[in-house]
């Protein structure tokens, strides 16, 4: 067994409202440059509809992900190290910038250059590529809210296996959206795909990175991964990709989509898997397998068993506790809500979703039914097998059952907490129903519905003493050893755990740790004002010898 | 054999002992300072139908053409007639092989240049140390062919007698200029364009050749890496001093 750790993140799709905002702070902080105009690390599509870039899931088409050899080995889709190397002159399975868009900008200054004339002068698009003006054709979410859905849904790889059963007249169609980011993959195509090596998996975390200085520009990775989350930067020759913002990460600050997430849809946390089954598990023969191949390659972080491999594993205390109060691991294991998106390419994506209920609560409710009801919303998830098998031909490679059981919790959950917020006796035969008690019912609602900052976000810093002090790095002064006169310097790395812990969750009090240096007789004692009340943090009373707390 | 003149000297002597200095020193200070510009700076993304024949047509081209320098000017005369390769059956082989490289080289560079002037994003990602590399490119290339079907084909000049000697003796050190001097001017001209593209070579995105992933055959699918330095394997020559 090899534990490592994964930062992992779900998303309830259920809460998702399609406002963008996610797709534009992660633009604005990632790739508000040029070369990357077209590049969306995070994207927000409709589905039904064709996605970013255009039928990324075709992957008959694409050749993405992983596939079964005739022998049953694990093997990339579009072909073997030989075949890759010998068609690096000219990829033959990358997406064209149409297949995404050519970005463009308009020409403002026309607007306040203009002479004087009789009509109003106008700002015209120009190509951010050849600098002419040119014709908008296509352009990312221009299928946003089924707009042209209708003319187009053929074009949607997921509707092909339903696609004569499916009505997109308006009164009838479903729909929900679907927010994506790299999903940082326990067997990720693009780092097999990629010649140069250049893409890796961070032992640490599990977050998969480009290594800028590596990368050769053989665009192999961008055709590797399904989801066609590798982008090509067209002014500097390289990939780029979702870096989970890492930087971020490594300060306990969850990602800036899932910080600036409007409707708080997102949980991030951590979760332990066994690396040396990862191939065994992304190798199991019937694809409606895998959902439930990668569930098992979780491991229970409450586990004495887990909890020792993982610390001679060189995971950090503060990492397995962190772990064990994962959202992200609730919500996969304990409460079984989170699906993966597209299990059957194999790559064991680390981003999970929560299905939506809200296609079936609206049918329910358009029927004048109440759709708050266990038993009409159980009635309809039986009875609506087409939003159910698109869902499941996203999430779980096509099996219903899966779904289904999902919306019956979320359902049963929606029915039982309507009776205790409505003050009537609530019904413990619907939580019971599902496989629930009603207290594990209000714990998971609470997580789901309320659930604060620090719960949705349960992210260690990462640790970097040890480098930190490393010779090479030499970032250390050699005054800052035990008890040097350096010392009094030094912010309390040990003292900025993960958010969340008593005293030190206040981002007031960090600072003020760091701004008092120049006041080292205070050291040691509490600053009241940023004492949350909880705990007894030390400091707070002397310690009996008479000096002031360590 | 006549002393050779200061041009000549200039021609066959200096300039290209200074571009292999420049070479070897430019892709020194290349990789270790411009490693992230070390790229192919591919252009399929905005064009691709033209790439996919061009591209692979010139790059398998050029390889089977560095494969006929290799021989040609690598493999001394008196060893392959050693082994009882006559002079027959070994121009034979260049002419054959070799115009068939040489086609597919010639044909995947005009369809590539003719691509690259013709698309407007291609032209327009297109830089000006691009245009000269192409332009060099192309007279090296159509220099090359011109001699070996006019001055060695039907001309008569056997250049393993003349440019392939002096292409020995140039590594080592001791270059008969002569040799230069008395080849025919095709040669001439596509010797020299070669040097100066030599020169021009580590500032390019002709770099891209040592960047062959040829390591990809022999390594795991999935890379890990550690952020920490500690957990990655020492490297060498900072291993710790064990007290």
């Amino acid at each position: 067994m090899r534990i490592m750790a994964q930062m992992a993140m779900v998303m309830n799709l259920d809460k998702c409202i399609g406002c963008h905002t996610c797709s534009v702070t992660c633009k604005q902080a990632w790739t508000n440059r040029k070369g990357t105009e077209y590049v969306w690390f995070n994207n927000v599509e409709t589905r039904p509809g064709q996605g970013y870039p255009r039928g990324y899931e075709d992957q008959d088409k694409w050749q993405g992900g992983w596939a079964l050899s005739r022998n049953g080995r694990l093997k990339l889709k579009a072909g073997g190290k030989l075949k890759k190397l010998a068609s690096i002159f000219s990829n033959p399975k990358l997406p064209g910038i149409e297949d995404y868009y050519e970005p463009w900008s308009y020409e403002y200054d026309n607007l306040l250059s203009a002479p004087e004339q009789k009509h109003i002068p106008t700002a015209p698009p120009k190509s951010l590529l050849t600098g002419e003006r040119m014709d908008i054709k296509w352009s990312g979410n221009w299928d946003d809210d089924l707009g042209g859905t209708y003319a187009k849904a053929d074009l949607d790889p997921m509707l092909k296996s339903i696609g004569d059963k499916v009505k997109l007249e308006f009164e009838e169609t479903f729909m929900f959206y679907l927010p994506r980011i790299c999903e940082h993959c326990l067997n990720p195509s693009c780092v097999a795909s990629c010649p140069s090596g250049a893409i890796y998996k961070r032992e640490e975390d599990g977050i998969v990175l480009v290594d800028q200085d590596s990368c050769r520009g053989w665009r192999m990775c961008i055709s590797g991964c399904p989801y066609k989350k590798i982008y090509f930067n067209h002014r500097t020759g390289k990939a780029e990709k979702c870096t989970f913002c890492y930087p971020r990460i490594e300060n306990g600050e969850p990602t800036v989509c899932a910080e600036t997430c409007v409707g708080r849809l997102r949980y991030i946390g951590l979760v332990f898997y066994d690396a040396d089954r990862v191939t065994e598990a992304a190798s199991v023969p019937d694809e409606k397998d895998l959902f439930a191949a990668q569930k098992n390659l979780i491991l229970d972080p409450h586990d004495p068993d887990v909890m020792n491999a993982a610390e001679q594993a060189g995971i950090p205390h503060d990492w397995i506790m962190a772990a064990q109060r994962s959202p992200v691991y609730k919500l996969i294991k304990d409460y079984d809500l989170a699906l993966p998106l597209h299990p059957e390419y194999r790559t064991m994506p680390m981003v999970w979703y929560i299905p939506p209920l809200s296609p079936v609560v609206d049918v329910v409710k358009d029927t004048g039914y109440d759709a708050e009801n266990a038993v009409n919303l159980f009635a309809a998830i039986d009875e609506l097998r087409i939003p159910i098998e698109y869902l499941a031909n996203l999430f779980t490679a096509g099996d219903t059952d899966i779904v289904a059981d999902v919306l019956r919790r979320m359902a049963a959950m929606r029915a039982f907490m309507r009776d205790i917020n409505m003050g009537i006796e609530p019904d413990e035969r619907i939580p019971h129903s599902v496989g629930m008690d009603p207290e594990e019912m209000e714990d998971m609602y609470r997580l789901l519905a309320i659930a604060k900052y620090d719960e949705r976000y349960v992210i260690p810093a990462g640790h970097s003493e040890q480098a930190h002090s490393l010779e090479g790095i030499g970032s250390d002064c050699p005054l800052n050893a035990e008890g040097g006169p350096g010392m009094n310097e030094m912010p309390d790395i040990a003292s900025r755990g993960f958010a969340g812990t008593s005293g030190m969750s206040d981002p007031l009090a960090e600072r003020s740790a760091e701004d008092e240096g120049g006041r080292s007789h205070l050291r040691g004692r509490l600053n009241l004002l940023n004492w949350d009340g909880k705990g007894r943090p030390t400091g707070l009373f002397p310690s009996a010898d008479g000096q002031t707390g360590a | 054999m006549n002393s050779p003149t200061v041009l000549e000297t200039f021609l066959w002597v200096i300039i290209p002992y200074m571009a292999l200095a420049v070479f070897v020193l430019g892709h020194v200070w290349r990789f270790r300072r411009d490693r992230f510009g070390w790229t192919t700076r591919s252009s399929q993304i905005y064009e691709s139908k033209l790439l996919r024949i061009g591209s692979p047509l010139f790059h398998y081209g050029i390889i089977f053409v560095f494969l006929g320098h290799v021989i040609g000017l690598g493999i001394p005369k008196t060893w392959t007639s050693a082994v009882g390769i006559t002079d027959h059956m070994y121009h034979f082989m260049a002419i054959t092989v070799g115009l068939g490289a040489a086609a597919a080289t010639v044909g995947g560079l005009v369809l590539l240049i003719y691509r690259r002037r013709t698309n407007n994003r291609v032209f327009g990602a297109t830089t000006r140390l691009d245009k000269l590399m192409y332009l060099m490119l192309a007279v090296v290339i159509f220099a090359g062919v011109y001699s070996t079907i006019f001055d060695s084909a039907l001309g008569g000049y056997d250049y393993r007698e003349g440019v392939s000697v002096w292409f020995r003796q140039f590594w080592m050190f001791q270059p008969d200029v002569s040799l230069m001097a008395q080849a025919p001017l095709g040669f001439k001209v596509h010797v020299m364009s070669a040097i100066l593209i030599f020169a021009l070579w580590p500032f390019t995105r002709l770099v891209h050749v040592f960047a062959a992933p040829l390591g990809y055959l022999t390594r795991p699918y999935i890379i890990y890496r550690s952020k920490d330095w500690q957990r990655q394997p020492q490297r060498r020559g900072w291993e710790t001093i064990d007290y």
